[in-house]
């Protein structure tokens, strides 16, 4: 078998065109995200077969807009409701500070090793390379992240890290950095990855997590999972540290079944995960397992940017179940990691010039036909088409300016294009002057338009325009009814 | 200013005005109105399709079903409490029956690699179960530890016909989850899996590798 798909890469936003190429022409990227993408479309529409996923969907999107109106108070509720159940509470401005957070929390007990579950906002801030960097080994549990950390590599999928490696990609790699043995039996190599994780759980100093649903009323931090390393990660080592970004919250207990309802389903297409971990304090006097400490980091990193906009903010509903790249043409040919960027994607192509600016993601938004797939099937309805054309506006200036980066596209050649075009438009006599002239100089239109003419040909105006045809049709009809 | 003062006040001043908060409509999750029967049924037929196994048995019986299951599947210790009713007729059950009862009721950091090499499955009673997706929730406590329905390869479950409840809105709502929580509570439905290498799903690949829930009826099911 070849090996090639595996070389540890740097994949960046700005060459997202070419990693696009390159992931286009490699028949086992597309083949495995097809595959894995039709399986995740097939079952999400028969788990909601029995719903009626308008109501569910629209309850989904009215607790989140809900938990957002009230965001500051929220915030301060669960600090405070955390803090009286024993839980302590830090805020970051942005990923290098809950970095630094995470860190010092990890130094003052002398950790040396931290066991991981999976949390998108620990891969946001790169914190792995953090905590290596100050020689505190980090080693991801998730069985999906264990893979992709092993061979250096990132998430290509926010629901399932590995998905971009097939079976034969796997073995090799559990061969080459753990000694096991070369075979397609998923459940040797299943348990394999349980006894050299399980080690790890005993060993591990402190354990990190992420989390799904942070409620105010209770100070209750939710995590949802299948395998069964969140429950280990936040149970056995002595200390655990939770980091989420500040819009995960919600305001009630009862608002979390309808979130993890739509959650499962959307994302895996199951009724249910085999978990669902609620914690609300560190170990009591008297119970016998658990953490001594729990912390929880609160990360804005570009978030309370995104809030400022009326719409904008509808970015901060996502509950990341990952659909929308599971239903994307362009995720599903190029796959995750061409984006370059932590979340791939619609939800990334959204998100990310936020955090990174539109001078470095300028051209996720318009990696997008704007089929409106993503938008029909999000679980909390993010209108995500339409916040991709407001990028795209912002990205050439005609926006609000309240993105990073705005106006990076803009392009007096391109502006003075549109306003020709604009004015032509507008001005009949004119235009049809235009077309006339247009149609005696077809001969001279370029047969190269840059990109355009790469799949296509170049457009040619007719010899007669539309207008002129219809006229001297209707003056034919006239004349044969005189007659 | 901290940085707790700066988001908040970046939050509370937002340039495009205060939001308006929209009311919730909760019905589409509850109000299911389904029979016991089709309670049961529900559950059972949800967490078998997720790999859990179920047991019917009855109050007077479950203890002897217990020690033929434990002995189909070779079960030599069992970690289990002292303290609630469930493990309390387990133990008297098990009295003499050749499998070592393992006490849970010791802080894990004594007893840690124990727990996870040489134990080979965990009893635990549960607060009940949700027919919508047939879970398990469990509120472990000094008595019954949270990782001993996690760490040993077979997890046994007690869990009574009564008890099984419509959605898990309903169990919030109905038990007034949101006015005092435990410091972990718990939904289980099945055991442990992953499904990372290529969407092939794979059973115990941290937690246990198999679930049985023990549902006991008040009398035979007819």
């Amino acid at each position: 078998m070849s090996v090639q798909h595996f070389i540890p890469q740097t994949y960046t936003p700005q060459a997202f065109h070419r990693q696009a190429h390159e992931a286009l022409d490699d028949p086992q990227i597309r083949a495995n995200f097809r595959r894995a993408m039709d399986g995740l479309i097939t079952k999400r529409r028969d788990v909601f077969s029995d719903w009626d996923l308008e109501a569910l969907r629209e309850l989904g999107a009215n607790i989140r807009l809900r938990a957002l109106a009230k965001l500051p108070d929220l915030l301060e509720q669960l600090e405070a409701n955390c803090q009286a159940n024993g839980i302590r509470v830090h805020w970051a401005e942005n990923g290098e500070a809950a970095c630094r957070i995470i860190r010092e929390l990890c130094e003052a007990r002398g950790a040396k090793s931290v066991i991981k579950g999976k949390s998108m906002v620990s891969e946001e801030m790169h914190l792995n390379a953090h905590l290596e960097e100050a020689g505190i080994e980090a080693l991801e549990s998730d069985l999906g992240e264990y893979l992709v950390q092993l061979n250096e590599q990132t998430p290509s999928h926010i629901i399932m890290p590995a998905i971009h490696l097939n079976t034969d990609e796997i073995s090799e790699i559990l061969h080459d950095k753990t000694g096991t043995e070369r075979t397609r039996d998923v459940d040797y190599m299943t348990a394999a990855a349980r006894a050299q994780l399980r080690e790890r759980f005993m060993a591990a100093d402190v354990g990190i997590s992420g989390v799904n649903f942070a409620v105010a009323e209770t100070g209750t931090l939710c995590l949802v999972e299948n395998e069964g390393n969140g429950r280990m990660t936040t149970t056995v080592p002595p200390v655990h540290i939770a980091v989420t970004g500040i819009e995960k919250v919600v305001e009630h207990l009862r608002d979390v079944p309808p979130l993890y309802a739509l959650l499962t389903r959307s994302a895996t297409g199951q009724h249910v995960t085999t978990y669902f971990n609620m914690i609300s304090s560190p170990r009591k006097p008297g119970e016998h397992d658990g953490p001594e400490e729990v912390h929880l980091v609160l990360v804005d990193n570009g978030r309370s940017g995104i809030y400022q906009d009326n719409e904008l903010l509808d970015t901060l509903r996502c509950i990341r179940c990952g659909a929308c790249m599971n239903h994307c043409p362009v995720y599903t040919r190029v796959g995750g990691h061409t984006y370059g960027t932590t979340y791939p994607g619609p939800i990334g192509k959204i998100l990310m010039p936020h955090m990174l600016g539109l001078e470095a993601t300028k051209d996720l938004p318009t990696a997008s036909s704007l089929c409106g797939a993503c938008g029909e099937v999000c679980p909390v309805k993010i209108p995500i088409p339409d916040l991709l054309v407001r990028l795209r506006k912002e990205s050439v200036g005609e926006g609000r300016g309240n993105v990073p980066g705005a106006g990076v596209k803009r392009s007096r050649k391109e502006l003075l294009a549109w306003k020709g075009w604009q004015w032509l438009a507008t001005h009949p006599a004119a235009w049809r002057g235009s077309t006339v002239i247009a149609g005696k100089l077809r001969a001279l239109t370029p047969a190269k338009l840059g990109p355009w003419t790469e799949y296509r040909t170049a457009p040619k105006p007719a010899k007669v325009s539309l207008h002129a045809l219809v006229k001297a049709h209707r003056e034919e009809l006239a004349g044969e009814g005189r007659s | 200013m901290s940085a707790r003062e700066i988001i908040l006040k970046r939050l509370r001043e937002r340039s495009d005005g205060p939001l308006q908060a929209p009311q919730s409509d909760f019905t589409v999750v509850t109000g299911r109105g389904w029979s016991p029967q089709e309670r049961l049924e529900r559950f059972e037929r949800l967490i078998t399709s997720v790999h859990g196994e179920v047991i019917h048995t009855t109050h007077a019986e479950w203890t002897k079903r217990l020690i033929e299951l434990l002995a189909a599947k070779s079960i030599r210790r069992l970690a289990l409490g002292h303290e609630h009713p469930v493990p309390v007729a387990a133990r008297t059950a098990l009295r003499n029956q050749g499998v070592e009862l393992v006490d849970v009721d010791r802080d894990i950091e004594d007893w840690k690699r124990e727990q996870f090499e040489t134990v080979d499955a965990g009893l635990t009673s549960t607060g009940g179960a949700i027919a919508e997706t047939g879970s398990l929730w469990l509120w472990p406590s000094p008595d019954e530890p949270r990782l001993i329905s996690l760490v040993p390869p077979v997890h046994i479950a007690v869990l009574d016909a009564d008890a099984i409840e419509d959605t898990f809105f309903d169990v919030i709502e109905t038990h007034g989850w949101a006015g005092g929580m435990p410091t972990n509570a718990l939904l289980i439905s099945g055991p442990s899996k992953t499904a990372d290498i290529e969407q092939t799903l794979a059973y115990g690949v941290h937690g246990p590798r198999e679930l049985v829930v023990l549902i006991r009826h008040q009398r035979e099911a007819t």
